[in-house]
């Protein structure tokens, strides 16, 4: 797609002749993230929509208690510190940021009195600067008030590296000064054209400075507070046992009116993902269930207990089949898989179209995934109802014969294809969990028909997700042919995603197999674009770069996507919540209700 | 006696010090990494994990870290936990009371269950009493926890729908509904630790009694006109339940390890849940933590188990 067409489709939605639900649809569709479209949108300064979740209690309280089970029992409780996402949800129950984004992908204001804009002068044209008015009359829950000067904190203890938070990226490039005690100037580096990232969602939540002063950098690990949350948000804290409860009460005192609805929260943790599902939708103990990574077939039979429903929120992951393109098989200066050397038979076009034909994804949603994965054709975000008409999948032995018959690869005396001496014969390998395992064996089927032998291998999860160099089954490592796992991508910017393509992220022995470039796929086209798309403050023109980075992955073959892998919630049949896929599920827990 | 204990406290520090060394090899060796999730999140850069652990010094020679964490472990300083950031005899200390009472309350029912039922079948052998109870005793040491876990959360929880399968460390009410409510969570766990036990030990204290009661001076007793129980109680088990200590004491560390899984299932917040959650997220000093723990208490009850005997059997001199 065109910048000239994404103008007119941002035009028409400006005019009204397109609604903005159907513009987002389409740009994700397209692979881009729905806080880039709404980012476009507000750059042409189109009105901001009216989030569609009804908040229908008129007081706050009253709503008894709200228990929430997570199999992955939360650890920390200090925002900057929580790196996986089950501490990412419990800190947002206490903590907020200036900013979040809904389940639509907009932005919506937390502790920002407005969202900055160029026409408010928030913005700066030259992308070098936002600034953030906050909102006035919030109060801590020890009833200090919150003003510019615990933003300028924050900054400066995530920013710096000896406080060791894991947001050190976001905030350590970036300078923060406080214009008055309800503003703040953010000044980047270079041009900025993704600018709702410091301070905004899941790496956005706000400490206060009154606690955390005297516990920055080094000692940033002895703070009770790191323990003890004291936040701005809808709840106040309690208890927390590391690794079992997380318990907090109404905050009388939020800065929303008439939130939140529940008395107390509480997040139990432990456990395993099955009996988390049964205590929600059959047996009703618990009013929701995170991260239900549970057969389908299980879930639909626990559904019929009645008590709780499956919630399954866009945005997540996808599994994905990656294609070696150096050779796996020799080792040149102590490393295999290098940069110096070409996959002799995958670096054939025509091989890794055949392979994306024997690839069947309907099978694997059917039989394996259900609900839990969708069939896609997209490297990028492809919810399903999203479904874009331009991109689709194919599952064709037929076609593939014909492909690798016309590219010269002949069938030996074993069936096995075979050119200049190089056979087809490729080794799979992927982490031990069982729907890995059978998509593994739907696929070696497909390919055995095709003439093409494929090895399963599978590799304990603690191994090959790990990024121990010295061994060698990481899959950053990647000394097999091919290789399948699922690749999370909730950041609303895709810039973050997509360098995972950019040839100086090859993953080499140099780098200890930090490049984020497993497949070590290279594309000088694909470079230039993503430079380009660093500095480029237009978001239309931005949006058109992606989407070219997107088609040139896709229709290279370098990743082979195999399902859309959504997150998947129980929900008690009563409780109202609005989940986003682009922030975290508590980012709105104010605004979570049981319906009488 | 106070030099015997002396000299078996003294004898148990190299076999701590030993099973320290093999549990840090085993750990510096294990794969995986606690900051692993930092690396496959894009927003996180490669120097954010590399500074980490350099920070917790994971980078270091495996004999230094060893040095580095006895010398510690020396000062009373458990380690910190990589995860959670807090020290780690904090994690331990919240976490025991839950283990203490779940274990403790199921080895109660175990010993309730064994001792009369053991007894009583071996002082009646192959009457339908010692079948019905033998039987029994088959089928429970036979099944494993995590099936009569899942079982009794599906018969009682699911279907009946009278026990929460749930396991709260903080429980609202107060006074007498807290005590109600403490039983209704705590009977499921409880029960299938204990029977399970109970089973095997059963077996145990019917062959051990059985052995005894044969015996010319249990004849003797009976002739000199004492009555049946008196002989039972005073004569024949004291003297069976030597080998039952044993037994029991030994067995003590196994079942913390057994609770691993009931804790699990239940969601009990005990040290066993600790252990499992820390293994997965690689957070090696609560590992290392609990499982030195777990070490002390097999050399602590060896001892206690050889003090008991002393105790049951005067003739035991310590020297």
């Amino acid at each position: 797609m065109q910048e000239q067409t994404l103008r007119a489709l941002v035009a028409r939605v400006k005019d009204g002749t397109m609604s903005r639900r159907a513009f987002t649809r389409q740009m994700v569709a397209l692979g881009l993230t729905a806080p880039m479209a709404w980012l476009m949108l507000h750059h042409a300064g189109v009105a901001a929509a009216e989030s569609k979740f009804e908040y229908k209690p008129t007081k706050a309280g009253g709503g008894g208690p709200l228990k929430m089970l997570f199999w992955q029992a939360p650890t920390l409780l200090n925002p900057h510190f929580a790196v996986g996402t089950k501490d990412q949800e419990a800190s947002r129950i206490f903590y907020e940021p200036l900013a979040g984004w809904d389940p639509d992908g907009n932005l919506v204001a937390f502790l920002a009195a407005e969202l900055p804009s160029i026409e408010n002068g928030g913005l700066a044209k030259d992308g070098m600067s936002v600034t953030w008015k906050l909102k006035q009359g919030v109060k801590w829950h020890d009833g200090q008030p919150f003003t510019a000067d615990d933003v300028v904190f924050n900054w400066e203890y995530a920013g710096d590296p000896a406080t060791a938070s894991y947001d050190v990226a976001t905030y350590k490039d970036i300078k923060v000064e406080k214009l008055d005690d309800h503003a703040v100037k953010v000044s980047f580096k270079k041009p900025t054209p993704f600018w709702p990232d410091p301070f905004v969602g899941v790496r956005g939540m706000l400490i206060p400075k009154h606690l955390f002063a005297d516990y920055s950098g080094a000692k940033s690990r002895d703070a009770p507070a790191n323990l003890k949350p004291v936040g701005t948000g809808p709840f106040k804290f309690v208890d927390f046992k590391p690794g079992d409860l997380v318990t907090g009460e109404r905050n009388a005192a939020y800065h929303v009116k008439n939130r939140p609805y529940f008395d107390t929260i509480e997040m139990k943790g432990g456990g395993d993902a099955v009996s988390a599902a049964r205590a929600v939708l059959q047996s009703g103990e618990y009013d929701y269930a995170w991260n239900l990574q549970v057969e389908d077939e299980i879930l639909k039979k626990l559904e019929d207990g009645g008590k709780g429903q499956v919630v399954i929120v866009d945005g997540g992951s996808i599994e994905q089949i990656q294609l070696n393109f150096t050779d796996p098989w020799t080792e040149i200066d102590g490393e295999r898989a290098s940069i110096k050397s070409k996959h002799p038979t995958l670096s054939d076009k025509a091989v890794r179209d055949a392979l994306n034909l024997l690839v069947d994804r309907g099978s694997v949603q059917k039989y394996i995934y259900g609900r839990t994965g969708v069939a896609t054709a997209n490297f990028l975000n492809n919810p399903p109802r999203f479904c874009s008409k331009t991109t689709k999948w194919e599952f064709n032995v037929d076609k593939a014969n014909q492909i690798l018959d016309a590219a010269g690869w002949k069938r030996g005396s074993d069936g096995v294809r075979e050119k200049d001496g190089k056979k087809l014969k490729y080794v799979f390998q992927t982490s031990i969990n069982e729907p890995r395992q059978k998509t593994q064996a739907i696929v070696k089927q497909a390919c055995q028909k095709a003439g093409i032998d494929v090895e399963l291998k599978s590799v304990t999860s603690s191994v090959f997700f790990s990024s121990d160099v010295g061994n060698s089954d990481t899959y950053p490592h990647f000394y097999c042919d091919l290789q399948m796992y699922t690749t999370t991508m909730t950041e609303p910017d895709p810039a973050l995603f997509m360098n995972q393509f950019a040839s100086w992220e090859v993953a080499t022995k140099d780098n200890k197999w930090q490049g984020r470039d497993i497949t070590r796929w290279r594309n000088e086209e694909y470079d230039k674009a993503y430079r380009a798309a660093e500095g480029e403050l237009d978001p239309v023109k931005r949006a058109a770069l992606f989407i070219k980075m997107n088609d040139l992955v896709i229709g290279d073959v370098a990743v082979i996507p195999v399902v859309y892998r959504p997150n998947v919630r129980g929900v008690e049949r009563k409780l109202k919540l609005p989940l986003s896929g682009w922030d975290n599920d508590m980012f709105l827990v104010s605004d979570w209700y049981r319906e009488t | 006696m106070g030099r015997y204990l002396l000299r078996r406290l003294l004898i148990a520090v190299p076999s701590l010090l030993g099973i320290s060394i093999v549990l840090f090899t085993v750990l510096a060796l294990a794969p995986g990494d606690p900051f692993g999730e930092l690396a496959s999140n894009p927003a996180v850069p490669p120097e954010v994990r590399l500074a980490l652990r350099a920070h917790f010094g994971m980078d270091d020679p495996v004999l230094e870290r060893y040095f580095r964490w006895l010398a510690a472990m020396l000062h009373g300083d458990w380690g910190f936990s990589f995860v959670s950031r807090v020290d780690v005899d904090t994690l331990i200390w919240q976490r025991l009371p839950a283990t203490l009472f779940v274990i403790g309350s199921s080895q109660i029912l175990a010993l309730l269950i064994a001792l009369p039922v053991g007894v009583y079948a071996a002082t009646r052998p192959y009457s339908l009493f010692d079948q019905v109870a033998n039987t029994l005793a088959f089928i429970g040491f036979s099944l494993p926890t995590f099936f009569t876990g899942l079982l009794f959360i599906l018969l009682f929880s699911i279907d009946l729908g009278w026990l929460p399968f749930v396991y709260r460390s903080d429980l609202s009410a107060t006074g007498f509904s807290w005590w109600w409510e403490e039983f209704r969570q705590a009977i499921m766990p409880v029960a299938v630790l204990g029977m399970f036990q109970g089973a095997s030990w059963t077996r145990y204290v019917r062959s051990a009694v059985l052995d005894v009661i044969r015996l010319d001076y249990v004849a003797t007793a009976r002739a000199k006109g004492l009555r049946e129980g008196r002989v039972v109680l005073k004569h024949v088990v004291r003297n069976a339940l030597i080998p039952v200590v044993t037994l029991v004491a030994l067995q003590m560390p196994t079942i913390f390890g057994g609770a691993i899984i009931t804790e699990q299932i239940f969601r009990v917040p005990g040290i066993g849940s600790l252990l499992i959650s820390s293994i997965l997220a690689n957070d090696t000093p609560v590992i290392m933590a609990v499982t030195f723990v777990f070490a002390c208490l097999v050399v602590l009850f060896n001892l206690i188990a050889d003090l008991l005997y002393g105790w049951l059997d005067p003739r035991i001199a310590y020297r």
